[in-house]
């Protein structure tokens, strides 16, 4: 691994100091290996882990039927997949505009004095415990109007604006200077060369911060236990209403102790985390190649 | 243009013109208000929740005031709360995990960024951020079988073993369910982070430096700590900061390992609790208004702490970053 520079000596094996340095190299470096590889190996093994318990599970009757009461017999997780995508569908409604939005604000419109404390709020957002989220929700909504998907999406918009705005600034940013100066060189109003020029190009790092912001939603647990019932066991898709979902079923059915539903919660625990991570791979995968298209 | 001679009035051109520069200055400002208006509810956002927090916290903190920082006993049944306990399990898993992730995640990004070939770091990097797309209530489901289990029956033993002189490393609990358990449960969620922030770290020393002191015959380690390390400090520094504001902030998978038993224990093999934990685990039980209202002043606590690290990390990396 080590490579010395190069040196009439080289030739020679190091002896003495020299030798005891390149040890002492070695064996960080060989360190840093070991860090990088258990890492990996930590998620192979987790994955491996939840796929051995969970795997089985995948048929299309525990996709769609009704979810288990907690009575120790088993059930499906339809409710709960439906229940999650409504939740996910709403929140990002709310997320993506707010989060462009902020963006365009902070990368073409930007005020100084306005933009400084914008930039703070969205710091701070982004690193904001979940449970805060569930906290202020429940104040703010729950009390008042009952666990709802709305609340339920609200929240989970909290956690993603940050995510969407902050990949978008980026993304805007790497706009080629030519591009916009090109229309500016036009005579292009501000207006049209943002929609019609920036967003355009930005694009793809929009799309997979929005996408990736949504995988990281959809797992999200803790402000679901603010708004979601345990009582709610149908397919229920009433926004008004608390409405099942993967991330609160899973642990809700863990806490059950029986093992038919601990058993579920593996079946449950298997589709969410293969669900987010083929998005993010998805993600990822499609964000190159786009901008590898773009020549970026 | 059209032409000079032409009246302007009539100028079907001028007027087409006029109408289109008209409709630009007035979408022109409707996107800029629009755009302000998106930033300004983030802004509005963080704002509602501090005081939604405060608020609802506010019976609670009008009786125990401070002193609810310090007072040991957290029992809903008796209606009393101090949340001394929840704080000392928040600390204490927060830093044993800041410690074990520190040291790997600053591994994995010196390795990532100065180490690996370009085809392995473009492999191990990506899978290295999965870690940390792993929700949380996977981890802790995986955590409650795979590792509370592991702790007990094979790490306990060892760890008291060795380090049993110091009172931390204690007698081998009955359960897995622990502190220690939470701790390295939260190593995982925060490893990602310090590696991907120190990578992206270590990648802005100039490669002249580097190149400078491998010249001048720095082995591959010297050079790093002559060289990458100092130039980085402050940068690493600030990614641990954040690193342990999203390790105390966990609730969900430290809830289903660490126990929720709410007393101050030394042994990391007892049982513990930390605030966010207690949140998620009582909030939706509330056995009475007072213990709902503690619960959130738990909250305002945990935001507070949120929000301190989160504007140190920024100080520290801007202005130590800049003195440099």
């Amino acid at each position: 691994m080590s490579v010395v520079a190069p040196d009439p000596a080289h030739a020679l094996t190091p002896s003495g100091n020299l030798r005891r340095r390149e040890l002492v190299s070695r064996v960080f470096v060989g360190a840093t290996v070991t860090a990088a590889g258990l890492a990996v190996a930590v998620l192979f093994i987790l994955v491996y882990y939840v796929a051995q318990r969970g795997a089985s599970h995948m048929s299309l009757t525990f996709l769609t039927a009704q979810l288990p009461s907690y009575t120790g017999i088993g059930g499906g997780i339809g409710p709960a997949i439906a229940g999650s995508a409504e939740i996910v569908v709403i929140s990002t409604a709310i997320a993506l505009p707010v989060g462009v939005l902020t963006a365009i604000y902070l990368t073409e419109f930007a005020n100084p004095r306005i933009a400084a404390p914008i930039q703070t709020a969205l710091e701070l957002l982004a690193g904001l415990p979940t449970i805060i989220t569930g906290l202020f929700v429940a104040g703010l909504l729950v009390d008042r109007l009952g666990q709802s998907a709305y609340a339920a999406g609200v929240a989970l918009s909290l956690i993603q604006v940050p995510l969407i705005a902050r990949a978008s600034m980026e993304s805007m940013a790497r706009v080629p200077h030519t591009l916009r100066e090109a229309a500016d060189a036009l005579g292009v109003a501000r207006w049209r060369t943002i929609t019609g020029v920036i967003l355009p190009t930005a694009a793809g790092g929009i799309v997979t911060a929005t996408i990736l912001a949504i995988a990281r939603a959809a797992g999200e647990t803790a402000p679901m236990i603010f708004t979601s019932s345990a009582f709610q066991q149908q397919y229920q898709l009433n926004p008004t209403q608390a409405v099942p979902n993967l991330p609160f079923e899973i642990f809700q059915l863990v806490d059950s102790a029986s093992p038919a539903a601990i058993s579920d919660a593996w079946g449950a625990a298997f589709l969410l985390i293969v669900l987010i991570l083929v998005t993010n791979v998805a993600a990822r995968v499609w964000l190159r190649r786009t901008e590898r298209k773009r020549g970026l | 243009m059209s032409s000079l001679a032409s009246d302007p009035a009539v100028d079907p051109g001028r007027i087409r013109l006029a109408r289109l520069n008209r409709l630009d200055a007035r979408a022109g400002r409707a996107l800029r208000w629009l755009a302000l208006i998106g930033a300004v509810l983030v802004l509005l956002a963080l704002l509602m929740i501090v005081y939604q927090v405060i608020n609802q916290a506010s019976p609670a903190i009008g009786k125990y005031g401070l002193s609810f920082l310090y007072h040991t006993e957290w029992n809903p049944s008796a209606n009393v709360f101090g949340a001394w306990p929840l704080i000392y399990g928040s600390l204490v898993t927060s830093l044993l995990s800041l410690v074990m992730a520190t040291a790997l995640g600053v591994a994995i990004g010196l390795f990532l960024s100065l180490m690996a070939p370009r085809q392995v770091a473009a492999i191990v990097g990506p899978l290295v951020e999965m870690l940390a797309a792993i929700p949380s209530v996977v981890l802790g489901l995986v955590g409650i079988y795979l590792i509370a289990p592991f702790v007990l029956h094979d790490l306990e033993g060892w760890l008291h073993g060795v380090f049993g002189f110091i009172p931390l490393f204690g007698a081998t609990g009955t359960v897995g369910n622990s502190i220690f358990t939470a701790s390295l449960v939260l190593v995982i969620m925060v490893v990602p982070i310090i590696a991907a922030l120190t990578r992206d770290l270590f990648l802005t020393v100039p490669q002249e430096l580097r190149d400078g002191a491998e010249a001048l015959g720095a082995t591959r380690w010297e050079m790093i700590r002559g060289v990458v390390l100092p130039t980085t400090q402050s940068g690493i520094v600030a990614a641990c900061v954040l690193g342990f504001g999203r390790a105390i902030g966990e609730a969900i998978a430290v809830t289903q390992v660490i126990g929720g038993i709410t007393k101050v224990s030394t042994n990391l093999f007892n049982p513990g609790a930390t605030l966010a934990s207690t949140i998620a685990n009582q909030a939706l039980t509330p056995v009475s208004a007072l213990h709902t209202q503690s619960l959130f002043y738990c909250g305002l606590i945990l935001l507070v702490v949120g929000l301190t690290t989160n504007l140190l990390a920024r100080y520290i990396s801007r202005h130590f970053g800049r003195m440099r």
